[in-house]
């Protein structure tokens, strides 16, 4: 067994700052150009496109099985609903709670000061090493790249964080951040990259498993602090909940003597009987479970169980920014669930790398613009990276209008831009098309010029090319050539 | 000022000065089994382990006498050499133990020792049939939470008067004060290609026995 | 009844056929199609593409020249989608109560809600002798919940063989601006529509939206699928040899 503190090779700690550099550099890019690789990657599509649909049939056939499902969602609604309304009582509350139970209470404005609070904890400990639970809001911190910029070798507890940090990538998916990789990768990555990992190692998932686990739990009985995430806080009775399949969190949230969990303040639920619902609906829309293998609470410390420090950091890092846009705010009900990814067309389609740091599929469409705002280019095409077909509101949990929050979104991006001394191309385009269309004398003309156009564009009956942005439509489909006559030419002449 | 008040502050702002009070929440879902799901008492037991043996463990049903053999016999079965129990373990259970070593817990064992051992015997606190889970809280016979954690096999008696139906009944038994552990299965992961396959941590093996008095 | 036909932008330009097709066939059961002047856009593109503003000014015009009309039929489901739940999100956006209540006001049925459920017919006489599928819109099944009604129209109709579409309820990639704005995930979704498309064997797959099938229709051309497209209301509003 390794002695504590002894780093596994540092390729596996110093991986996770360049799955940062990877998120980082496709942060800055707009949605439709991120996603160009990601389509090409045959393989991934292939692993992608199996993975969510086993992950959908699962959640569907979980979803079908309680006859109370819809009053359990209209339930779930209402209490993370009442939450924010009131959520500085709760959080108020949550923290006199925590205190009395003898955990610690940080407040951290944004992904910065976070990241100090943290690291200063860590330092405080004297520990070279911390475990990490599997969490999107440490991810979303930047924490683990802090960490290793102050010389704390990072150790993903989950097989998920493991698998992508060996590639170097950035997390594909919410609750499975590997989904994009076969067996196959993940066992080249293994024989490349994990300690002790067997020469003949299969690539049958359960074996892979089982190599990982001899890897992981090789390390963590010295570990000394864990940083982890929380799926609720009950602010009643400040009692953290956290709940995963793999036995990670359990670890981290026992083993250590220390314990940091970051989560986010939309994480708060009015009370500790709030969890009789949501401990139904996060299971089966997550994973298709009726209860996650191992659901943790803890409150505080427990003399002689677990941890003897408890540090709970409160996250803003924009959420009361989307807590102040009325229809906006509504986005903050997510639970993390990843039922919306895993019925999205287009995210089974791009993973999750396109939609930036934060969060994947159509909760980061949602959420990202509204943490971050729609200044970037990157954050102002979320919104648009949807059809609106709504698949996403079908299964959602806590029944977030998912399509018309985008639609919100994109309202909020084009008002951003409206002031402009320089309008935007579309802007132009939408504004004169709305002018034609204002008056149906304007509206006829157009048409009638706009069609003859068409007709001499067109040969055998299809138009191959338009112009301009509409280049974007005959890149792969056709246009059949307009009849001569329109609908109210025809009417006109009955 | 702190960022604790500063965060509140735009808490506040965001919600703005007539921000409302939140609907009632309409609580319309199922707090206790259906008919359907379970008419008497057997029927809930049946259902739970319908549902324990659904979730990949293994459950037998064992009379109050019973359950010293059982325990020893499953132990046996896995060739189990030494195992941790919590110190509070009614003393019955491992009555019929032989050529096993059996480490209590407190005295605190360390890290090693647990993942030395071959396995780990605790009772619990409650149950629920619905979703085939067991609830530890850290009281008698159960032990803290690294115990049910670090060895590979994980053996539970529940006593079927702990049984609650659903969720939202277990919820209610449970003290929140407490360290809550629910398990419903073995470790488990999805992270390769979405197939099931034991977990990295925690036993992958779970076994219960429900002892019916 | 007296019916007052909305005939969406791109229909009334490039598809005319679907608007006669609906003419032809609300009267051929009997009932009075006008097709009030004045009409445009129901604003939907601009909507949800974040024009608000616009998109408020052509929903004002849509219900003063549809104010008044017993029931507003429209051959597309994503324009009723957008009247019927676009409207008051619209109006609440630009704080306008007066547009609000005036959409509230209109009675808008897409083709096929129009059918069975105010006509109460489901055999409307038609006859197609051709192998169909049917692909549900997503605005035509989830924003407005046409449910089985398209079907029960379709299996109505003689000598049409209806075969199940499979996944039919995924998106086929069109979305409305999507469609240029990523238009790389769009074809990628296209792709997999037609393939399950032509798993089936149909010669003819319909919709009763003439953007989405614009959507399949264009890639099916491209590539010489072998597969045509066909508004519902096309499909309804033939006759022939009973």
């Amino acid at each position: 067994m390794t002695a504590p503190g002894a780093g596994p090779p540092d390729a596996l700690a110093s991986a996770i700052a360049p799955g940062e550099a990877a998120a980082a550099a496709s942060r800055a890019t707009r949605f439709a150009d991120a996603a160009r690789p990601a389509l090409a990657d045959t393989r991934l599509r292939r692993t992608l496109g199996a993975a969510v649909a086993a992950e959908r049939d699962r959640a569907a056939a979980a979803a079908a099985e309680p006859a109370d499902w819809e009053e359990l969602r209209e339930a779930g609604r209402a209490l993370r609903d009442a939450a924010l309304l009131d959520l500085d009582t709760h959080l108020e509350s949550l923290e006199r709670a925590v205190t009395g139970a003898g955990g610690t209470v940080h407040w951290a404005a944004d992904a910065a000061e976070a990241r100090r609070i943290v690291v200063g904890l860590v330092r405080a400990t004297g520990a070279r090493d911390v475990l990490q639970a599997p969490s999107a809001t440490v991810r979303e911190a930047g924490l683990p790249g802090a960490l290793a910029r102050a010389g704390v070798t990072v150790r993903p507890a989950g097989l998920g964080d493991l698998i992508v940090g060996l590639g170097e990538e950035a997390p594909s998916h919410l609750s499975s951040p590997a989904l994009h990789r076969d067996r196959a990768q993940v066992r080249e990555l293994f024989l490349r990259g994990l300690p002790g990992a067997p020469a003949d190692l299969s690539d049958d998932p359960a074996d892979l498993a089982g190599a990982a686990r001899a890897h992981l739990r090789d390390r963590f009985t010295g570990a000394r602090v864990a940083v982890t995430g929380a799926a609720f806080l009950a602010a009643d009775t400040g009692t953290a909940v956290l709940t995963e399949s793999g036995g990670e969190g359990r670890m981290c949230l026992t083993l250590p003597g220390t314990l940091i969990t970051v989560a986010g303040i939309d994480k708060v639920v009015p009370s500790w009987t709030d969890l009789e619902v949501l401990l139904q609906l996060l299971p089966r829309a997550s994973s298709g479970d009726r209860m996650t293998p191992y659901v943790s609470a803890w409150t505080g410390v427990h003399p002689g169980d677990g941890p003897r420090e408890f540090h709970l950091v409160l996250l803003d890092n924009g959420r009361t920014r989307a807590l102040a846009d009325e229809v906006g705010r509504a986005a903050l009900r997510c639970i993390r669930c990843s039922a919306c990814l895993n019925v999205c067309p287009v995210y089974e389609r791009t993973g999750g790398g396109p939609y930036g740091p934060v969060l994947p599929g159509p909760v980061g469409a949602m959420l990202t613009p509204q943490l971050r705002g729609v200044e970037s280019a990157a954050n102002a095409s979320l919104p648009f990276a949807s059809t609106l077909c709504g698949a996403c509101a079908d299964v959602c949990p806590v029944k977030i209008d998912i399509p018309a929050i985008l639609v919100h979104l994109r309202g909020t991006v084009v008002e951003s831009r409206r002031a402009r001394p320089v309008p935007t191309p579309e802007l132009v385009l939408m504004r004169g098309l709305a002018w034609t269309m204002g008056d149906a004398r304007r509206y006829r003309l157009a048409v009638r010029r706009g069609t003859r156009w068409a007709r001499l564009l067109s040969r055998g009956g299809r138009i191959r090319r338009l112009p301009g942005l509409l280049g974007k439509w005959t890149d792969a489909r056709d246009v059949p050539a307009p009849p001569a006559r329109s609908f109210r030419d025809w009417q006109g002449r009955r | 000022m702190s960022s604790r008040d500063e965060i509140l502050r735009r808490v506040r702002d965001a919600l703005g000065g007539d921000r409302g009070t939140a609907p009632p929440v309409p609580r319309g879902y199922a707090r206790r089994l259906t008919a359907a799901e379970a008419a008497t008492r057997a029927d809930v037991l049946a259902l739970f382990t319908e549902r324990v043996a659904e979730n990949r463990a293994t459950v037998r049903h064992v009379a109050a006498d019973e359950v010293g053999t059982a325990v020893a016999a499953a132990l046996w079965g896995r060739e189990a050499k030494q195992i941790v129990v919590p110190a509070d373990l009614p003393f019955g259970w491992l009555a019929e133990l032989e050529g096993v070593r059996a480490l209590a817990d407190p005295p605190v064992l360390d890290a090693e020792t647990l993942a030395a051992s071959d396995a780990v015997v605790t009772g619990c606190a409650a149950a629920v049939a619905l979703t085939g889970t067991v609830v530890l809280d850290g009281g008698r016979a159960q032990g803290r939470r690294a115990l049910t954690l670090v060895p590979d096999y994980h053996l539970c008696v529940v006593h079927a008067d702990q049984i609650a139906g659903t969720v939202p009944e277990v919820v209610a038994r449970l003290d929140p004060a407490r360290p809550l552990t629910w398990i419903s299965g073995p470790s488990a992961t999805r992270d390769v290609e979405s197939v099931r396959a034991p977990g990295p941590h925690g036993p992958r093996h779970l076994e219960i026995l429900v002892v019916e008095d | 009844m007296r019916v007052a036909l909305f005939v969406a932008c791109y229909d009334d330009a490039w598809f005319p056929d679907t608007g006669k097709a609906v003419t032809m066939l609300l009267e051929r059961l009997g009932h009075e199609v006008v097709h009030p002047p004045g009409q445009t856009c129901c604003g939907q593109f601009h909507w949800t593409t974040g024009y608000r503003r616009e998109a408020a000014d052509l929903a004002r015009a849509f219900t003063r020249v549809f104010a008044g009309a017993d029931a507003v039929v429209a051959p597309s489901a994503s324009c009723a989608a957008a009247v019927r739940g676009g409207y008051p999100a619209i109006a609440r956006t630009v704080r306008d109560p007066a547009l609000a209540s005036a959409a509230g006001a209109l009675a808008v049925y897409e083709l096929t809600e129009f059918l069975v459920d105010v006509l109460d017919v489901t055999d409307v006489g038609a006859y197609y002798p051709h192998r169909v599928a049917y692909h549900p819109t997503c605005q035509s099944a989830r924003a407005l919940g046409v449910a089985g009604r398209p079907e029960r129209l379709l299996r109505a109709v003689r000598g049409l063989e209806l075969v199940d579409l499979p996944a039919a309820g995924e998106c086929c990639g069109f979305g409305g601006a999507f469609a240029m704005k990523n238009a790389d995930v769009s074809v990628a979704m296209v792709a997999d529509k037609i393939r399950h498309i032509r798993d089936t064997g149909a010669d003819v797959v319909c919709a009763v939206d003439n953007s989405c099938l614009a959507h399949i229709g264009g890639a099916l051309s491209r590539l010489r699928g072998g597969v045509r497209v066909a508004h519902l209301a096309e499909i309804l509003a033939g006759t022939g040899p009973a």
